[in-house]
């Protein structure tokens, strides 16, 4: 039993880490979220360092690693918000690699892991799916559908209409005209899309970091009646509520990547519990992050509301915690649950 | 990162499952009190301790295995899964044995820990005070020196098993004009003299799980200082450092097997259909596997870096709000019996109130997540 990271798991997170805060500073993201557009020199350099393709497989064009170092480089990302389509990029990625045809994954995935071409997953009904996160810029989306079916598609072959987002750090679109378009995945796209929810959760975990870090250290600083106001119980029992909720997504986040390459019989579990809980962990951790800071929050120019927005998209995507809290209550009534470790 | 079990985890698991399946304690007494129901435990640790099974944690010099924390904590996974009694001595087991082997002369060693261990002296824990609960270092039971004897007057509560016990933890104030941590020495105070009065303490369940003591000029050698005068705050933390590291895994398997119930009597009565009550279930199922992640990842943390550090604070807090959450939906699902007096339901959840009060308060525990996890500042607390 050992939950921490191995020595070329702590160099992913920490070369990570190190070239984001330089590369994805928040003025940078700022100046991407305001003019709404890709930070494509980021994209570039991330591309070249092989991100977007380390969980592919190598005969697939990927490095090959495992989903615990995906969760690592979409833990950073979602920590300082890259504008980048990275996280809809792998989602694609996942579902073709896990229910592709051996001839859509050649097809696509030496350019979605290369970086060259970037994806888009989104969730659609009749064809249509409202709101596809980085569909505009994508060369390649994949939509799932209620009926658990997957299709994987070209641009062109629906029509994408960009749309603004609440979250404009990334771009988004509405897809229509679906139904029969593209060609469907013939494998097992459920356990792809639960594949998916495990980097949702971990992007999330990243943000709800962020979120109590900033807000740690702004109620640290910011006085009132003449002391700093994390002093008051009231905003030191938030602050610590908010550690809870970021604990309880990242334990079960990194459970469901271990699962998702060491014990996938548990995985469709444990993605639920994870993307319930980190769902609920960014929504409520970055709300709290907005009250705490208090005024200054509900302003343009603080930063602190990005993430917020972002949390919201993501805890969205692919469903929130209540559809995912359902299908763990039906799992629950098959088979009572054995304990998640051990 | 790898979250099944070394081989080593798995043999040690296997060999206790094997012999808590060949030796199961005798059903649990259904007439003759607290003093049956006592004995009961006394006879399971006795067995245990017959098999080399009261304590593994300790040293093998000491009658333990030797075993490792993540061991301890399949352990109580293990005691708690198989439904077994608490040990009579629980108290001496996890948190006098130990706070002995750290802070005990040789001799001290020597006379107290084996009687700890095959339950033949049963220890009480002599802390808290009524005007002293969380903020514990005011406690008031004072100790004067008299020629080789310690003279003790005060009180105490929350006193569990005070009636059985030969031998009681007991912190109080030797030096009045030092700052409140500074004035405290650690003793050992034998219950068996008339100057020490236990009185059962009937609870919200009914039951007198607790005591109140009233001491009043009771005697204590000076042999029985435990950690040396006036080292009293630190020892006990000591204690209270056990407190929690052992105990915690057992109750959280306590918590599943009450949670695999509840989604049992659900599907009996048709509820995991129902979207309201299965998405309280499912919630409570993420909570209980994620508080059994979380306390899994703290341990071994504690086994790569040393100490336990103040997340665990994190653990006890949500297991306590996960247990209370659990039993008040239970009165919603299983209905009026629930809410019969002399139920097991209705006992889980009237004793549930106690859980974010007892070891540390919710309160309390959130400043210490807020101080001493986040490094947020303190309010200044009146004199």
């Amino acid at each position: 039993m050992d939950f921490g990271l191995t020595d070329d798991q702590r160099e992913i997170q920490r070369t990570a880490r190190e070239l984001l805060s330089e590369r994805s500073k928040p003025e940078r993201v700022r100046e991407h979220a305001e003019a709404a557009t890709t930070d494509r020199d980021l994209w570039r350099e991330l591309s070249e360092l092989g991100w977007p393709g380390i969980a592919v497989a190598e005969e697939n064009g990927g490095q090959g690693l495992g989903r615990i170092e995906l969760s690592i480089l979409c833990e950073e990302l979602g920590r300082t918000l890259a504008p980048v389509p990275f996280l809809p990029s792998v989602l694609a990625a996942t579902l073709i690699e896990h229910a592709g045809s051996p001839e859509q994954r050649e097809r696509w995935l030496p350019g979605l892991a290369s970086g060259e071409l970037t994806g888009a997953l989104g969730s659609s009904s009749d064809g249509s799916a409202a709101l596809v996160i980085a569909a505009p810029e994508a060369g390649v989306i994949v939509l799932v559908d209620e009926d658990g079916g997957g299709r994987v598609l070209e641009p062109g072959q629906a029509d994408v209409t960009p749309i603004a987002s609440v979250d404009s750090t990334r771009s988004a679109g509405r897809v229509s005209g679906a139904e029969d378009a593209g060609e469907p995945l013939p494998g097992d796209v459920a356990s792809g899309i639960d594949r998916a929810l495990v980097a949702v959760s971990a992007e999330l975990v990243g943000v709800c970091e962020r979120a109590l870090e900033m807000t740690v250290a702004y109620v640290k600083e910011r006085k009132q009646f003449g002391v700093p106001v994390g002093s008051y119980q009231a905003v030191s029992h938030r602050c610590a509520q908010m550690l809870l909720e970021t604990e309880k997504a990242r334990s079960t986040a990194a459970f469901a990547a271990w699962a998702a390459d060491a014990e996938p019989g548990r995985l469709a579990e444990a993605a639920a519990m994870a993307k319930s809980a980190a769902s609920d962990a960014g929504r409520e951790v970055t709300a709290s992050a907005i009250q705490a800071h208090g005024g200054i929050a509900f302003t343009w120019e603080a930063d602190v509301h990005w993430l917020y927005k972002r949390a919201q998209l993501d805890a969205a995507l692919l469903g929130g915690a209540k559809l995912h809290r359902a299908r763990l209550a039906a799992i629950l009534a098959d088979h009572a649950g054995a304990p998640a470790v051990g | 990162m790898d979250l099944t079990f070394t081989s080593q985890q798995a043999a040690f698991r296997d060999e206790l499952r094997g012999w808590l399946a060949d030796n199961p304690p005798d059903p649990e007494p259904t007439d003759g009190g607290d003093d049956a129901h006592f004995a009961w435990r006394r006879d399971w640790q006795r067995r245990l301790y017959d098999a080399g099974w009261a304590a593994p944690s300790w040293p093998a010099e000491y009658g333990g295995r030797g075993a490792t924390p993540s061991e301890s904590a399949i352990y109580f996974e293990e005691m708690g899964r198989a439904r077994v009694p608490f040990s009579a001595n629980t108290l001496g087991l996890l948190l006098g044995g130990p706070t002995l082997m750290r802070w005990g002369t040789p001799e001290q060693k020597e006379r107290y820990l084996p009687p700890i261990l095959s339950a033949e002296e049963i220890w009480c824990q002599g802390f808290s005070e009524p005007d002293a609960g969380s903020d514990l270092a005011s406690l008031k039971t004072r100790a004067v020196k008299d020629g080789e004897e310690w003279v003790v007057s005060g009180q105490k509560v929350w006193t569990s098993g005070a009636q059985y016990s030969k031998w009681c933890m007991l912190v109080a104030r030797t030096d009045a004009d030092v700052a409140k941590h500074k004035g405290l020495t650690y003793f050992l105070m034998d219950m068996e003299q008339d100057a020490v009065q236990v009185r059962p303490l009937r609870q919200i369940t009914g039951e007198a799980e607790f005591n109140e003591l009233f001491i009043e000029e009771a005697r204590i050698p000076d042999a029985n200082v435990v950690g040396g005068v006036g080292n009293g705050w630190t020892v006990a933390l000591t204690t209270l450092m056990n407190e929690r590291a052992g105990l915690g895994f057992a109750l959280q398997i306590r918590l599943r097997q009450l949670l695999d119930d509840l989604i049992a009597k659900a599907g009996e009565r048709g509820l995991l259909e129902d979207p309201l009550y299965a998405d309280a279930l499912a919630e409570l199922h993420v909570r209980c596997e994620s508080l059994r992640l979380m306390a899994w990842k703290g341990l071994t943390d504690t086994e790569r870096y040393g100490q336990p550090g103040p997340e665990g604070s994190l653990v006890k807090w949500l297991w306590s709000d996960t247990n209370q959450r659990l039993t008040e939906l239970a009165v919603d699902i299983v209905g009026p019996e629930a809410l019969t007096a002399g139920t097991d339901w209705s006992y889980e959840f009237l004793r549930a109130r106690g859980n974010t009060i007892e070891g540390g308060t919710t309160e309390v525990l959130k400043n210490i997540v807020a101080e001493r996890v986040l490094g947020l500042p303190r309010l200044k607390a009146a004199a």
